[in-house]
């Protein structure tokens, strides 16, 4: 018997990565929309770089989901 | 269809059972955490759930081409030990859902082989060097790599998002959920529909319905997928409680980090070839997002309820699978009819006993703790 300690520790290392990555890069997507929202209530104004930052963020974890579906299914490999 | 022997009709019954019972286990899995935080409703949820299932089954090609990957020695795997096998892998699914443990259903099957194939086989039969390499490290190692990646993304999503407005970072977590807990229902499609769609047909195989080398024909394809999509759809209520309430209690942004590190660990280790299961590792990113998150409480009595019934999951449904071997092995289609019978009592009265305590779509969320016996109040005409 032998294990593939490298390919354990690649699995771990990518799964962690990705997961905090796109799991941070949301919560800034959330964090930039929850601004805009707030100027638009509170102030009536507009938070621009927020809704910017939102939708750049929100586009990156879409571009992940749409890698993850394209490796679930493999007619598109 | 002179090629399908009495013996060989009940294992094709038998494996779209566990099928059945694999689905509704497993919709916890990907989708307990947006029951529990509310993203989705119980009923939608299992819909959505149950359709992707369906779509993975029919996606994906990779059928299982081993029963077992390699644990037992598929040259002497005879449709009587698949048979004993399956009966050990679907009691077991059934009595871990009536207790509300989320347990591996790919583990169960392993399990019921193993003590088919040992009894029906010898000892030689089973390769245990591969028990140890695709079932036991994986057991270990898959739950932790969820947990610790959880962990470390529910901490930073609450770190970020800690000036924002409250609703407003729930209701955009709450529509992530919905992406990655879809994500991980297809995944689980494209996976577990496989297993017995490998099973049905290295059956067929055996019995020379099918030629060596032959896929799955698509009455296979169509019927497994649609096992295991009523299976999801039905929904085991009772294992979501568990996963959504019982481990600790979810927010949405901890849903979202758990569900992103339960896809990660899957697809990553798909994609590495490594065998696991999917349960455990949704259970382990459900507790790293319980500990990534201050003031969350873990209720650690439930997740060690959880771990023992992982440790016994594979003896259990090897000691079920070798007592159905041995007698099939030696009581032929009498023994196999009687097997299919008890397997059916014990089923109905595991059904029976979970009618007590019902968990359904409606009272899913009610309480964290999944109960058999009745309430005090309703015992009261029983003792009398």
């Amino acid at each position: 018997m032998q294990l593939d300690w490298t390919a354990l520790g690649e699995v771990a290392a990518v799964s962690t990565g990705v997961t905090v990555g796109v799991v941070v890069v949301f919560a800034l997507g959330v964090l930039g929309l929850a601004r805009f929202e707030e100027a638009r209530t509170d102030v009536g104004g507009t938070h621009a770089l927020g809704l910017a930052q939102a939708a750049l963020c929100f586009v990156a974890c879409a571009a992940v989901v749409a890698y993850g579906i394209y490796l679930i299914v493999p007619q598109f490999h | 269809m002179d090629h399908i022997t009495f013996l060989v009709a009940v294992v094709i019954v038998t494996a779209l059972a566990f099928d059945f019972t694999n689905g509704f286990h497993d919709t916890a899995n990907a989708m307990a955490t947006s029951i529990a935080t509310g993203a989705l409703k119980p009923r939608t949820a299992v819909l959505i759930s149950g359709v992707l299932n369906v779509v993975g089954a029919f996606l994906s090609t990779e059928v299982a081409k081993t029963i077992s990957g390699g644990i037992v020695d598929d040259a002497l795997v005879s449709p009587a030990m698949i048979f004993a096998g399956l009966v050990g892998a679907i009691l077991w699914n059934l009595l871990t859902w009536l207790l509300g443990l989320p347990s591996s259903s790919s583990h169960a099957l392993f399990g019921g082989l193993i003590g088919a194939v040992w009894v029906g086989a010898g000892s030689n039969g089973v390769h245990f060097d591969k028990v140890v390499e695709k079932v036991l490290v994986p057991a270990v190692a898959s739950p932790l790599v969820a947990g610790v990646a959880a962990l470390l993304a529910t901490y930073l999503a609450y770190k970020v998002t800690a000036r924002a407005r409250k609703e407003s970072v729930t209701k955009s977590f709450k529509a992530g959920q919905i992406a990655s807990a879809s994500l991980v229902s297809l995944a689980h499609g494209t996976n577990d529909a496989q297993k017995t769609m490998g099973v049905i047909t290295l059956t067929l195989i055996s019995a020379g319905a099918l030629g060596h080398d032959a896929g799955p024909p698509l009455w296979v394809i169509a019927s497994a997928g649609l096992a295991i999509g009523l299976g999801t759809y039905l929904g085991g209520w009772r294992i979501i409680r568990t996963m959504g309430k019982g481990l600790t209690d979810i927010q949405s942004p901890q849903g979202f980090a758990a569900e992103a590190a339960s896809t990660t660990v899957i697809l990553t280790s798909a994609h590495l070839g490594f065998a696991l299961s999917t349960t455990q590792v949704c259970s382990g990113g459900i507790l790293g997002a319980g500990l990534g998150r201050r003031l969350a409480e873990v209720r650690w009595g439930t997740a060690g309820r959880m771990v023992i019934a992982w440790l016994v999951t594979l003896p259990a449904a090897a000691l079920v699978g070798g007592v159905a071997a041995s007698v099939v092995k030696h009581g032929g289609d009498l023994g196999t009819a009687l097997i299919a019978l008890a397997a059916l009592a014990v089923a109905g009265g595991i059904v029976v006993a979970s009618r007590r305590n019902p968990v359904h779509a409606h009272n899913v969320n009610d309480t964290h703790q999944v109960t058999v016996r009745t309430t005090a109040a309703a015992d009261i005409p029983a003792a009398a």
